[in-house]
């Protein structure tokens, strides 16, 4: 069976500066992928280039088996959906309006149901009719969160889908996109919180200027080694509580600069 | 107030104000006069209720809705409340059209301002177009907008400089502050044509606007046909404001105001806000007409100029109330 989504050496430039440089991964039904990397490694852009958003120089990106730009928009919508990191919303439609244009195909009525009950699994049920615009930042993230549920796509990418929200949402925002892995969607996020990837990803892209430094299950690409020379961390992945966490400090002695 | 009801209070104000703009004018009438317009049509009554005063009030409706709808959709598409039919340059473009052919001695020929000026604002608009399909940033294509509009005043004004006769600016200004004066059954035929097509993209677009909410990225994954619909936003909302420049001149606020007056009941949604708008602006334009024509000033007051002093403050009234919820 072919990946959900593959992307084989992607090459992007944002000006003259080179944003993605020769970097790929795969990600196959059923699994959630974590891509780490500090500020500026090129996790956005990967997923912007994967998803034919941005021009890429070189490189290939396919859903399911078929190169991104060859398939027409309807379709593609019907292959994966998206969570931009860029929270804004324009206007103030209602919450359960927004949710529901996470599957403009479907009868206006079936999308509301469909828009209602995962509105419902983040826990904004009760909140259909309140304006996006009149919600906290929280609120809204999780709004847009079951937007992307909605559209009930099998390959759900979402850009720091936890950034920015207090503990619990963040846990909820996981396990939410968790559970679609386990029910058999491949699953794509970024996150700077490195404990919290390790705990919710069955594998980890980590990027470093442009290129994956390391891919493999948390505790190997996770590896001292990688989090000194790219986080410029000194620590490791350790157990606590039955969950993995990152026990780490700056490194004294700075990794030194790539570029 | 539901959008529905909303709705209907529109359609029944624009009803009532059109009613009222045929009843009313400058030759009283007496109800006896009204009898025979209705029963004779042939007779002088007749003739000023429908020959002069109802194309002239359907006229007024029709650039009114025009402009509502334009500034609707560009206030959709830019993500932007302050956008407004002359927000791209089409407006610019069509008044230098009508001002080339003044200058050029073609007043004379019926028609040949309103075609020319026609001509500027398909122009720009096809320019516009072919802009959005590569510069997809709202900011980009307003600053765009603006450098077409600033392009098109300045040959403008170089016709004016250039032009032998000074009647020609006079005559150029008189025409830009906007009019809907002695428009005949005709005139609303052929400005009627280019502004339903305008109208029916618009109305095509309107779930792509709806979706541009979320921004340019989930909306190109959407599954919509993000260009085609954004590129039907464009050339509609630019068929629409120089359908309505071509045939009335350069009316300002009602495009800006008319979205924001009800958006109060319609909601935010930028699809929603379309229909409402155009009756609004229907509604604004139709009185604003009629305040021109009974306000007993030496020269009748243009078209322009009304929409404007009534206009001004009455969005700024909007804004603030606007404001004020936002704060709150």
């Amino acid at each position: 069976m072919s990946a959900a989504w593959s992307l084989e050496g992607l090459v992007v430039r944002h000006g003259g500066r080179l944003a993605l440089d020769g970097a790929g991964f795969t990600v196959s039904a059923g699994q959630m992928v974590g891509v780490l990397g500090p500020n500026g490694s090129g996790k956005t852009t990967l997923l912007r280039g994967g998803l034919g958003l941005v021009r890429r120089e070189a490189g290939a990106a396919a859903l399911s088996g078929r190169p991104v730009e060859s398939i027409p928009a309807t379709e593609r919508a019907r292959l994966v959906g998206y969570l931009p990191q860029e929270r804004r919303v324009s206007w103030n439609l209602g919450s359960l309006d927004i949710v529901a244009l996470g599957a403009p195909d479907l009868p206006p009525a079936v999308a509301r149901d469909i828009a209602a009950d995962c509105l419902h699994r983040v826990g904004l049920g009760g909140f259909e009719e309140r304006g996006v615009l009149e919600m906290s930042g929280g609120e809204r993230a999780r709004v847009l969160l079951a937007r992307l549920l909605a559209t009930r796509a099998p390959l759900l990418v979402a850009d720091e889908p936890a950034a920015g929200l207090d503990p619990d949402a963040q846990l909820l925002t996981l396990e939410l996109l968790r559970a679609e892995a386990a029910r058999g969607a491949a699953v794509v996020i970024t996150l700077h919180d490195l404990s919290l990837a390790a705990r919710f990803c069955d594998r980890l892209v980590v990027l470093s200027q442009g290129r994956v430094a390391a891919d493999g299950p948390p505790a190997e690409a996770l590896s001292p080694g990688i989090l000194h020379s790219v986080f410029g961390l000194d620590g490791a992945l350790v157990e606590a509580g039955g969950e993995t966490v990152l026990a780490a400090r700056r490194a004294v002695q700075r990794p030194a600069p790539g570029r | 107030m539901t959008r529905r009801r909303g709705l209907v209070l529109l359609a029944v104000l624009l009803l009532a104000a059109v009613v009222v703009a045929v009843l009313v004018g400058e030759t009283p009438l007496r109800a006896a006069d009204y009898l025979t317009a209705l029963t004779r049509p042939g007779s002088a009554p007749g003739e000023i209720l429908w020959t002069i005063r109802a194309p002239r009030a359907a006229m007024a409706a029709l650039i009114g809705a025009a402009l509502g709808l334009s500034g609707a959709a560009l206030q959709g598409l830019l993500r932007n409340p302050l956008a407004d039919p002359g927000v791209l340059g089409v407006s610019a473009s069509a008044g230098l059209g009508a001002g080339l052919a003044i200058a050029l001695g073609l007043a004379a020929i019926p028609g040949a301002i309103e075609a020319s000026a026609l001509v500027g604002a398909l122009v720009a608009g096809a320019l516009v177009v072919a802009l959005a399909a590569r510069f997809r940033e709202p900011e980009t294509l307003i600053l765009l907008g603006v450098s077409i509009s600033a392009f098109a005043g300045a040959l403008s004004s170089l016709v004016y400089n250039l032009s032998p006769s000074p009647v020609t600016t006079a005559e150029v200004l008189s025409w830009m502050l906007g009019s809907v004066a002695n428009r005949g059954w005709p005139d609303l035929l052929t400005t009627a044509i280019p502004a339903a097509l305008g109208a029916a993209l618009v109305a095509w677009s309107a779930r792509g606007l709806t979706m541009l909410t979320l921004g340019e990225e989930t909306a190109a994954l959407s599954g919509l046909p993000m260009a085609r619909l954004r590129a039907a936003a464009v050339g509609g909302a630019a068929l629409l404001a120089g359908a309505s420049v071509a045939a009335a001149g350069i009316i300002g606020f009602v495009g800006l105001a008319a979205p924001h007056l009800v958006r109060r009941f319609s909601g935010d949604d930028p699809g929603k806000t379309l229909l409402p708008s155009a009756l609004a602006g229907a509604v604004l334009l139709v009185l604003a007409d009629l305040a021109a024509r009974v306000i007993p000033t030496e020269q009748e007051l243009k078209l322009g100029v009304v929409t404007a002093l009534f206009g001004a403050p009455l969005f700024a009234l909007v804004a603030w109330r606007a404001a004020r919820s936002w704060r709150s």
